[in-house]
C-alpha cells in the first residue's frame, strides 16, 4: 500500500446547465498522503465543493481518475461508492446537518447503524466519538436545536469520526461558528489530524490556512498553487 | 433470535416512530384515513355475513334432506319403492309421511293447517317437542306446531276439532321456520289410526317421503343413486335435494359480501392515496436528511427500508385501531340493520377482522412504496444541495 490515499489525475468535471456547459473542474491533479492537514481555498465557483464532493465518493469526474485508498472510483455504482464512502469518509458540513429529531448520542450512532455495528458497541464507540470531539457527556441526550453552534458541530465532528475513518472531510467547518469557537473547533481538528486521520477542509478563510501543511488554491477548476 | 428487547432497540424502527411523531398531525389525520378504511371494510363483510346468518338461520337445519315425490302422473311413493331406497348406503333414516291440508278449529277460532301421519319414532328425528310429550301410537291425540298453537291459543289437553273428529293436544313443538321437508310449525301430527278415521278415502302410497342423510355431502350422491334405482325405466319419482337451496343461498350472499367490501375498500382506497401523499411530502421535507444519511454510509436499501417501516408502523397502529373499533361500529350496523347483535361474536366477524387489517398494513406498504422509492434513489449530492 502505498502512503498516497487521494489521487486525482487530470480530473474534469462539466455540468451542463441548460444550453451552457460550466467546466466545474478542468483538470486537477492531485496526491494527497496519509496523515496530510489539507486545505481547498478559493473563490465561489472556484470547483473546491466539486472538488471535496470527489474525494468524498458523492459525486464521479466527468473524465479523469480519482482513487481513493488505491480503489478507483471513477467507474463505481452508487452501492459501491456508498461502500467506500461508509468505510473511508467522515464528513463535516458547514451546516452541521445533524438529524433534528435524533439525540445527540443517536446522531453520531448513524453512520454505525448503516455499516451494521451491534447496539451495545454503538453506544460505547459513539459515546467515545463525543469525547474524541470534546461534548461534554451531559449533552449526550439532546436534540441538535437544544445545542449550541459549537456543540453542534462538535457532534457532527463525532458523528464524522464514528466509523474511524481513515479521512475527514469537512466544508467550512468554522463558517457558521464565531471565531472563538471557530477557532475551538479548527484546534480540535488539528488535534484529530495530529493522531493520524487525514484531513481536507475546504474554506473561504485564509487563516484556516494557517493550520494546514498544505494549501490547494483553485482558480477556474484549476490549481492555481500548491504549497507544501 | 430477535427479541422484544432487539426490535424496541432497532434504530431504523425509532426513526420512523419519531418521523411519525414529527407531524403528528398529519401522520393522525393519514391514520385516520386507515383507521375508517378498516372499520369499512371490515365491518361490511360482518354485515354481509351476518345478514346470510338471519337468513339461513331461518330455515333451519335442512341441508342433510332429501325430498321424495311421486313423479308428475303418478299417485304416491309406493311401500315397494321405499323398501328399494333401503338398499342405498349412506342413508340415516328414510321417513314415509301421509298429509293433508285441513281446516282446524278451537273454541270459534279456526285456522288451516297440514295434518300429517308420520311413525312416531320418524316424527321426534323431524321436530322438537317443546311442551307436553308425544302421541301414543293408536290413540286420538295430536301433536301441534307453534304457530297453530298461537293462532288458536291452544294448551296442553284442549281438543281440536278436524271436521267431525276431535283431536285431544298433548304436545306442542318448538317453532323451527321455515322447512321444506314438512309444515312443522302449521303441522298437526296424529297417529296412523286417527289419520285414517280422518281421510277414510285417502291412497295406500305416501305422499312423499324424507331421506336423511348420514353426511351432509353424500345427499348428491344418494340423490343419484335413488334416480338411478327407481327412474330406470320411466320417471316415477322425483328427488329435491334441500341442500341447493342451502347453495344458492350461500352464493347470493357471497356476492353480497364481496359487493358490500368493495365498497369499503374504497375508502380504503383513498386512505392509501392519502398515506402516498403523507409519506411523499414527508420525502421531500427531508430531503436533505437523506442526503446526510446517504453521505454517512447509508445504502439505498437502507433508506428504502426506513420509509418502509415508517409506513409499515404508521399501517399496523392505523389498522389495529380501526380492527378495535369495528366491534363497535359491527355492533351498531347489526343493531340497526339486521336487529340481531349475536352474529357479531363468531369466528366469521373474527377473520373479517383480520382481513380488514391485513388490507388496512397492505394499503398503507403500498402507499409507501413509491415514497420510499424515490427517497432511496435520491442523488446524496443533490439532497445535500436542497434547500
Amino acid at each position: 500500500m502505498s502512503d498516497t490515499i487521494v489521487q486525482m489525475e487530470d480530473v474534469k468535471k462539466i455540468y451542463t446547465l441548460g444550453a451552457n456547459e460550466i467546466h466545474a473542474l478542468n483538470g486537477v491533479d492531485i496526491s494527497i498522503k496519509k496523515g496530510d492537514f489539507v486545505t481547498i481555498m478559493g473563490a465561489s465557483g472556484s470547483g473546491k465543493s466539486t472538488l471535496l464532493n470527489m474525494v468524498g465518493c458523492l459525486d464521479t469526474p466527468t473524465s479523469g481518475t480519482v482513487k481513493i485508498n488505491d480503489i478507483d472510483i471513477t467507474e463505481l455504482n452508487d452501492d459501491k461508492l456508498t461502500t467506500i464512502r461508509r468505510d473511508n469518509i467522515g464528513f463535516i458540513f458547514q451546516q452541521f446537518n445533524l438529524i433534528p429529531t435524533l439525540t445527540a448520542l443517536e446522531n453520531v450512532e448513524i453512520p454505525m447503524i448503516f455499516s451494521r455495528m451491534p447496539p451495545n458497541e454503538r453506544k460505547a464507540r459513539a459515546l467515545h466519538a463525543l469525547e474524541q470531539a470534546k461534548l461534554e457527556i451531559e449533552y449526550a441526550d439532546h436534540r441538535p436545536n437544544e445545542l449550541s453552534g459549537g456543540q453542534q458541530q462538535r457532534v457532527a465532528i463525532a458523528r464524522a469520526l464514528a466509523n474511524d475513518p481513515p479521512i475527514l472531510l469537512a466544508d467550512e467547518p468554522t463558517g457558521n461558528l464565531d471565531s472563538k469557537t471557530g477557532k475551538i473547533i479548527m484546534d480540535l481538528l488539528s488535534q484529530l489530524n495530529k493522531a493520524g486521520t487525514t484531513l481536507i477542509v475546504v474554506t473561504h478563510d485564509p487563516k484556516l490556512a494557517e493550520y494546514s501543511n498544505k494549501n490547494i488554491m483553485l482558480l477556474d477548476g484549476e490549481v492555481s498553487d500548491d504549497i507544501n | 433470535m430477535i427479541s422484544i428487547e432487539d426490535i424496541r432497540n432497532n434504530m431504523y424502527l425509532q426513526l420512523a416512530r419519531r418521523n411519525l411523531k414529527r407531524q403528528t398531525f398529519r401522520t393522525v389525520l393519514a391514520a385516520i384515513g386507515i383507521i375508517i378504511g378498516v372499520i369499512a371494510i371490515s365491518s361490511m363483510g360482518i354485515l354481509g355475513n351476518s345478514l346470510k346468518l338471519s337468513v339461513t338461520d331461518s330455515f333451519g337445519d335442512i341441508g342433510d334432506k332429501l325430498l321424495i315425490y311421486p313423479a308428475p302422473g303418478e299417485d304416491g311413493v309406493s311401500e315397494k319403492q321405499v323398501k328399494q331406497m333401503k338398499k342405498i348406503s349412506g342413508i340415516d333414516a328414510i321417513i314415509p309421511v301421509y298429509s293433508s291440508g285441513d281446516r282446524v278449529e278451537y273454541k270459534n277460532q279456526y285456522t288451516f293447517g297440514s295434518v300429517y301421519d308420520i311413525d312416531k319414532d320418524d316424527l321426534e328425528k323431524l321436530v322438537e317437542i317443546d311442551e307436553g310429550q308425544y302421541f301414543k301410537s293408536g290413540s286420538t291425540d295430536c301433536v301441534v306446531g307453534a304457530s297453530i298453537a298461537n293462532t288458536l291459543e291452544l294448551k296442553l289437553g284442549g281438543k281440536i276439532e278436524i271436521g267431525d273428529s276431535r283431536l285431544r293436544v298433548v304436545g306442542i313443538l318448538k317453532e323451527r321456520g321455515i322447512g321444506f321437508d314438512i309444515d312443522t310449525d302449521t303441522g298437526i301430527f296424529t297417529s296412523e289410526q286417527m289419520y285414517r278415521k280422518l281421510y277414510p278415502n285417502e291412497e295406500e302410497e305416501y305422499d312423499f317421503v324424507i331421506i336423511k342423510a348420514e353426511e351432509l355431502d353424500q345427499v348428491n350422491d344418494i340423490k343419484n343413486d335413488i334416480e338411478k334405482l327407481l327412474n330406470k325405466k320411466e320417471e316415477v319419482i322425483t328427488v329435491f335435494a334441500t341442500n341447493i337451496i342451502l347453495e344458492s343461498i350461500n352464493e347470493a350472499f357471497k356476492s353480497i359480501s364481496l359487493f358490500l367490501m368493495g365498497i369499503g375498500s374504497i375508502s380504503l382506497l383513498v386512505a392509501g392515496v392519502s398515506i402516498l401523499n403523507v409519506m411523499l411530502m414527508s420525502t421531500m421535507e427531508r430531503t436533505k436528511e437523506i442526503g446526510v444519511m446517504k453521505a454517512v454510509g447509508a445504502s439505498r436499501r437502507d433508506i428504502l427500508t426506513m420509509f418502509l417501516l415508517e409506513a409499515l408502523l404508521l399501517g399496523i397502529i392505523a389498522s389495529l385501531i380501526g380492527g378495535l373499533f369495528t366491534i363497535g361500529a359491527g355492533y351498531l350496523i347489526l343493531s340497526l340493520i339486521v336487529d340481531n347483535t349475536s352474529y357479531l361474536l363468531s369466528f366469521a366477524t373474527l377473520l373479517y377482522i383480520l382481513e380488514g387489517i391485513i388490507f388496512g398494513i397492505a394499503t398503507s406498504l403500498i402507499g409507501g412504496m413509491y415514497p420510499a422509492w424515490k427517497a432511496s434513489n435520491m442523488r446524496p449530492l443533490d439532497a445535500l444541495r436542497y434547500e
